[in-house]
């Protein structure tokens, strides 16, 4: 099986600051992974590179056996990647179901339909309608997306990123300023999306609880570089992640 | 939903009474003067609602859509003057390809740059085609304007051109209130509101704003070229910053996040010029207090607190007004 995400010696540096150091992976298709790392690390620069929002220094990155390095993020998204915010990245004074069904008529290429009411395009609003479903904020469509507690407004940015139908999604933290409760919530919650949407999900966390609840591979980055890779068993038990970055109590 | 069917039925029956309104204006009045000034409101009410489109709606706060106003006006006024009357409905449609093409050359140069260079730099080439027809007194009358623009056939009649241009004027409106509420109007809103998160549902910002950038110059100029014949004639003025400043003004008194809102500004705000004017030429500072005064105590513009108002009383708080 050809990875969906190939990752080959991909540097960037911000002046004399190296941010992405050689750092080389593969994503399988329908996996679930997770990238944990200090503050700084890089991870964040990481999905920018991946997602076209910022140039590599040098580096290949493949996506379906495709080069999409250099590439537009408009490009990027078409092939079949999404992507959530580590602050969630929502319209705020739009409907919390015109926020997805946006996305969903941009998935149609509908977006260019000038003279007809968005709410005439039945197929992108039951699309829409059956993704709020699945995140739980149905009851909340009619709302205005400021509205929204904290937590649901991540939910609504990770909506806005599966109405595109994405093969591979990218989720920067998604528990980040969440309750425990919401936490514990929000891990139940992608693991059911990532089957339901039939998804390689890759995403960053700070929760070990999540990191080491649900996915099937981790990846750590420290400084930039990838200081190891393998199954939540064997990063626990690796002596350099504990120094670098779990502590003892792990 | 039954909100939405509501808010939709409520909006539909409030364009019914204001285009009865101004159907009946010639009815109730044989005076030439208030049908004057009930024009004056119609064409700068599409001018307003077409500037919203860009500002209310995509956040582009451009002060040079008197450019395409003049165009409008000009070619209208110019191919009349020249060419005599029967060119006046060909000229409005040749003015509008002309805009059609000078506002996808020039949108290209704006949209580059963003927010305030981009106001700057839409002032700067409207006064600059002020200045060109200021100037060039030989081929466009400068200072003294054109005058005894004479629409041809029934059209001379006063009131079967107020009608021509009610007509218009009501069309364009609901064309651009259709393409508010499309696909391509929500695009535009969250264009204003998250241009990176538009990038990333695939779509391309700049190119949006270049479309929305010659939709309103088109309806801008559409309204300019009307304007021709409403007072039979045109002056350099109508290219002047004022112009595109008085757009802004009718859209904050309105109210920008009302798509009516622009026009029932544009009403009010030539009915405050007419009434006040007419007594004292301080007019403009009048109107310049009730704006400073509309800004401070209702940001949302009159229509926006008309409808805040209502919410209120109904209790049915929430949601997007159209
Ligand atoms: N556009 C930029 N210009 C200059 N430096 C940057 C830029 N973006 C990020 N950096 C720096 O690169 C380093 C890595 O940042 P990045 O956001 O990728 O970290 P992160 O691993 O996501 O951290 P966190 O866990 O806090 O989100 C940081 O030192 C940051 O200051
Ligand atoms: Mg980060």
């Amino acid at each position: 099986m050809t990875p969906i995400l190939q990752i080959q010696s991909l540097d960037k540096s911000f002046g004399g600051l190296h941010v992405t150091a050689n750092v080389s992976f593969d994503v399988m298709p329908g996996e679930i992974s997770a990238i944990i790392g200090p503050n700084g690390a890089g991870k964040t620069t990481l999905f920018n590179q991946i997602t076209g929002h910022l140039r590599s220094d040098s580096g290949r990155i493949l996506f379906n056996g495709q080069n999409i390095l250099g590439h537009s993020p408009q490009r990027i998204v078409a092939r079949g990647i999404g992507r959530a915010f580590q602050i969630a990245s929502i319209f705020p004074d739009e409907t919390v179901l015109d926020n997805v069904r946006i996305a969903c008529l941009s998935k149609r290429g509908e977006t260019r339909k000038y003279l007809r009411a968005v709410d005439a395009f039945t197929e992108a609003t039951d699309d829409a309608r059956a993704i709020l479903e699945s995140l739980g904020l149905s009851d909340q469509a009619e709302r205005l997306a400021f509205e929204l507690a904290h937590g649901d407004q991540k939910m609504l940015d990770i909506g806005i990123a599966l109405a595109l139908r994405p093969n591979l999604l990218l989720l920067d933290e998604p528990t980040a300023g969440m309750s425990p409760e919401e936490r514990l919530h929000t891990k139940e919650l992608i693991l059911k999306l990532w089957k339901e949407f039939d998804l390689a999900l890759v995403f960053i966390e700070h929760d070990m609880d999540m990191v080491f609840g649900i996915a099937q591979t981790v990846r750590v980055l420290q400084q930039g570089a990838l200081l190891a890779e393998g199954t939540p068993e064997q990063i626990r038990a690796n002596k350099e992640v504990i120094t670098a970055y779990l502590g003892e109590e792990f | 939903m039954t909100n939405d069917t509501a808010r939709r039925i409520s909006a539909t029956s409030l364009w019914t009474i204001i285009i009865l309104i101004f159907a009946l204006v010639p009815i109730v009045t044989t005076s030439a003067y208030k049908i004057n000034v009930a024009s004056h409101i119609l064409v700068w009410g599409l001018f307003a609602v077409s500037f919203n489109m860009l500002w209310g709606i995509t956040g582009m706060l451009s002060f040079g859509q008197a450019l395409y106003y003049g165009l409008g006006a000009y070619s209208v006024g110019l191919m009349v003057d020249y060419l005599g009357s029967g060119w006046f409905l060909p000229a409005i449609a040749l003015g509008l390809v002309m805009v059609i093409i000078v506002s996808f050359l020039l949108g290209l140069l704006v949209i580059r740059v963003g927010g305030v260079y981009f106001t700057m730099l839409t002032l700067a080439f409207a006064q600059l085609a002020w200045q060109i027809t200021f100037k060039w007194y030989d081929f466009t009358g400068g200072d003294d304007g054109i005058q005894g623009i004479i629409p041809p056939g029934i059209l001379e009649n006063r009131i079967v051109y107020y009608y021509f241009v009610l007509v218009i004027v009501f069309v364009s409106i609901w064309i651009l209130k259709r393409m508010a509420y499309s696909p391509f109007g929500l695009i535009l809103r969250c264009v204003q509101q998250n241009p990176a998160r538009v990038r990333f549902l695939g779509r391309r910002v700049r190119r949006n704003q270049l479309r929305v950038y010659m939709v309103s110059s088109f309806f801008a100029a559409l309204a300019g070229s009307l304007m021709a014949g409403v007072d039979s004639s045109i002056h350099t003025d109508m290219l002047f910053w004022t112009t595109s400043g008085e757009a802004i003004l009718m859209s904050v008194l309105g109210g920008l996040n009302q798509f009516f809102g622009p026009f029932i500004g544009a009403a009010i705000f030539i009915l405050i010029e007419d009434n006040i004017g007419a007594r004292t030429e301080y007019w403009p500072l009048i109107i310049g207090s009730i704006m400073l005064v509309m800004v401070i105590l209702f940001p949302k513009g009159i229509v926006g607190e008309v409808l805040r108002l209502k919410a209120w009383f109904g209790k049915n708080g929430g949601g997007r007004q159209p």
